[in-house]
C-alpha cells in the first residue's frame, strides 16, 4: 500500500502526515471541512503491521473509525484499523534527513554482512 | 526544525533548489508533502488533483440516476458498489490534494460555484441502461489507462491514491463490459440499445485524454516534473488499441470508419476527433453541465443537516464525558 510504491527517502512515510496542511483545520467548527483531520492505518490480514492508508475528516474518533472502515476497508483489506488525529503526529522533516538519520549509516557492524565466517559454513 | 519552506513562494534565487528538485525527480525519487517544491509544481498538482477529485464526485451523478432502474438485483448491487467506490476515490484524492496545503472546503466551493473543472465526459446524459455499461467499459477503461500512468507520478500522495484507485477500477470496467456483452448477445432491441450507446460514448471517451499533445498547454511542464509519464496522444492510442479487440469480441462496432490497423506501428489508427465539441463541453455548454452542477449543489445543501447533526452529537457526547 502506501509505502510500497514510493522510491523516496526513508523519512517519506512520516512526512506524509502533517504540517503542510492548515494547522487551524482541526477546531471542530460547523462545516465538514473544519472537522479535524485523522490519519488512517489499516492492518492487512496475515499478521502484518498497520500501514498508513490515507486520511479523512471526522467530528469524533468514533465517526473517524466508521468512515475509515467505509472508505479504506470495503474489500476485506483490513483486520484492524487505527485512526489518529493528524495533529498528534510528530514527524521528522526533510531538513532532518542528513543529520537525523546519519548515525545509522556509519555503523556497518550492525549488518550481518559485516562479519566474516569460514568458507563453506552456513551461519 | 519545522519546515516553513513549503509555503514560501519561489523566487529567482531558488534556481539552485529547482535544479536539486528536478534532479530528485530525474532520480525517480518521490516528492512528499513537506519537501521543498516549486510553487508552480504545487499549483499544477493542486489544479490537476482537485479536477480529478471533482471528476470522481460528479461521475457519480450520471450513474446514480440508474440505481433505481437497474434491470436486476445483481446489477443494482454492483452499481451501488461502484458509485460508492467513486465517492471513496473522490475522498482519496481530496485528501491527497490537502497535503499540498489547500483546504478541501475551498476546493468543493470551487466545484459548486462552477469555477473548477471536471472531466467533460460527465456532462453527457445516460439515456438508457446500456449507457451504464458503456461508462464502465469506455469511461472507466480510459480512466484506468490514465491512472495506471499516474500511479507513477512524482508526487507521493497522488501516486499512492492512484495505486489504491486502480485496484478498484478494474471491477468497474468489467461490470460495464459484462453489461455490454449481455446486451449485445440479447434480443435485437437490446443489441440496438448497446450499439446506440457505443455510438454516443465512443468519441467523448477519446476526448477524455485531453487535447492533442501539440495543443496541450500544461503537458510540457507536467511531463518535465514527472507528474505525467505519457502524453495525451500516447494514452489515447493505448486506449484505442485495447478497446478495438474488446468491441470485436462482443460484435459491437466502434463508430469510426477510419479505424484501421497499422502494421508498421502496431497501432489502430483512428479518425479525427471533433475538438470543437470538446471545447464546447469543457467551457460549460455540454448537454448536462448545468444539470450536473445543480444536482451537486442540491446534494451538498441537502446534506447540511447531517453535518450539523453529527457536529451537535459529537459536542453533546464530549460534554457528557467531561461532566462524568
Amino acid at each position: 500500500m502506501t509505502t510500497s510504491n514510493h522510491g523516496g527517502p526513508t523519512a517519506a512515510v512520516f512526512t506524509n502526515m502533517t504540517d503542510s496542511r492548515d494547522p487551524n483545520a482541526g477546531n471542530g467548527a460547523a462545516t465538514d471541512s473544519q472537522w479535524p483531520l485523522w490519519e488512517v492505518f489499516v492492518q492487512p490480514p496475515k499478521g502484518e503491521a498497520h500501514e498508513h492508508a490515507g486520511s479523512l475528516h471526522a467530528v469524533s474518533a468514533e465517526m473517524a473509525l466508521q468512515n475509515a472502515r467505509d472508505v479504506y476497508a470495503r474489500r476485506g483489506e483490513a483486520v484492524s484499523i487505527w485512526v489518529v488525529p493528524s495533529e498528534s503526529i510528530t514527524a521528522s522533516t526533510p531538513e532532518d534527513m542528513g543529520p537525523f538519520f546519519d548515525p545509522g549509516n556509519d555503523k556497518p557492524y550492525r549488518h550481518p554482512q559485516f562479519y566474516k565466517v569460514p568458507r563453506g559454513v552456513r551461519v | 526544525m519545522a519546515s516553513q519552506s513549503a509555503h514560501q513562494p519561489s523566487s529567482p534565487d531558488d534556481s539552485a533548489r529547482v535544479a536539486e528538485f528536478e534532479a530528485r525527480i530525474a532520480r525517480g525519487e518521490s516528492i512528499e508533502p513537506k519537501d521543498w517544491m516549486p510553487e508552480r509544481y504545487r499549483k499544477q498538482l493542486t489544479r490537476m488533483m482537485s479536477q480529478h477529485a471533482h471528476s470522481e464526485v460528479v461521475g457519480m451523478l450520471p450513474e446514480g440516476n440508474w440505481i433505481t432502474r437497474a434491470p436486476s438485483l445483481r446489477r443494482k448491487a454492483s452499481l451501488l458498489a461502484k458509485v460508492q467506490d467513486e465517492a471513496g476515490h473522490g475522498l482519496y484524492i481530496y485528501c491527497g490534494t490537502e497535503t499540498l496545503g489547500v483546504d478541501r472546503h475551498e476546493l468543493i466551493q470551487q466545484l459548486l460555484n462552477g469555477t473548477a473543472k471536471y472531466s467533460s465526459i460527465f456532462n453527457y446524459p445516460t439515456l438508457t441502461w446500456a449507457d451504464i455499461g458503456c461508462i464502465g467499459w469506455f469511461v472507466d477503461g480510459a480512466a484506468i489507462v490514465n491512472q495506471t500512468m499516474l500511479a507513477h507520478a512524482s508526487y507521493g500522495p497522488y501516486a499512492r491514491a492512484m495505486v489504491r484507485i486502480c485496484k478498484e477500477e478494474n471491477f468497474h470496467k468489467r461490470q460495464g463490459y459484462e453489461i455490454m456483452a449481455t446486451l449485445a448477445a440479447g434480443t435485437p432491441g437490446q443489441r440496438a440499445m448497446a450499439q446506440d450507446a457505443v455510438n454516443r460514448w465512443w468519441w467523448p471517451s477519446l476526448m477524455m485524454f485531453g487535447p492533442h499533445d501539440s495543443e496541450s498547454s500544461n503537458s510540457e511542464e507536467l511531463t518535465r516534473w514527472g507528474i505525467k509519464r505519457k502524453s495525451n496522444d500516447e494514452l489515447r492510442q493505448r486506449f484505442v488499441n485495447l478497446t478495438v479487440a474488446q468491441a470485436k469480441a462482443i460484435d459491437l462496432t466502434l463508430p469510426d470508419p477510419a479505424l484501421e490497423y497499422d502494421e508498421a506501428t502496431d497501432n489502430w489508427k483512428f479518425g479525427k476527433i471533433d475538438w470543437d465539441e470538446f471545447w464546447r463541453v469543457v467551457k460549460g455548454d455540454g448537454p448536462c453541465n448545468r444539470e450536473r452542477l445543480a444536482a451537486r449543489r442540491k446534494a451538498h445543501d441537502d446534506g447540511e443537516w447531517v453535518r450539523a447533526a453529527a457536529t451537535a452529537h459529537a459536542a453533546k457526547r464530549r460534554a457528557a464525558s467531561e461532566a462524568a
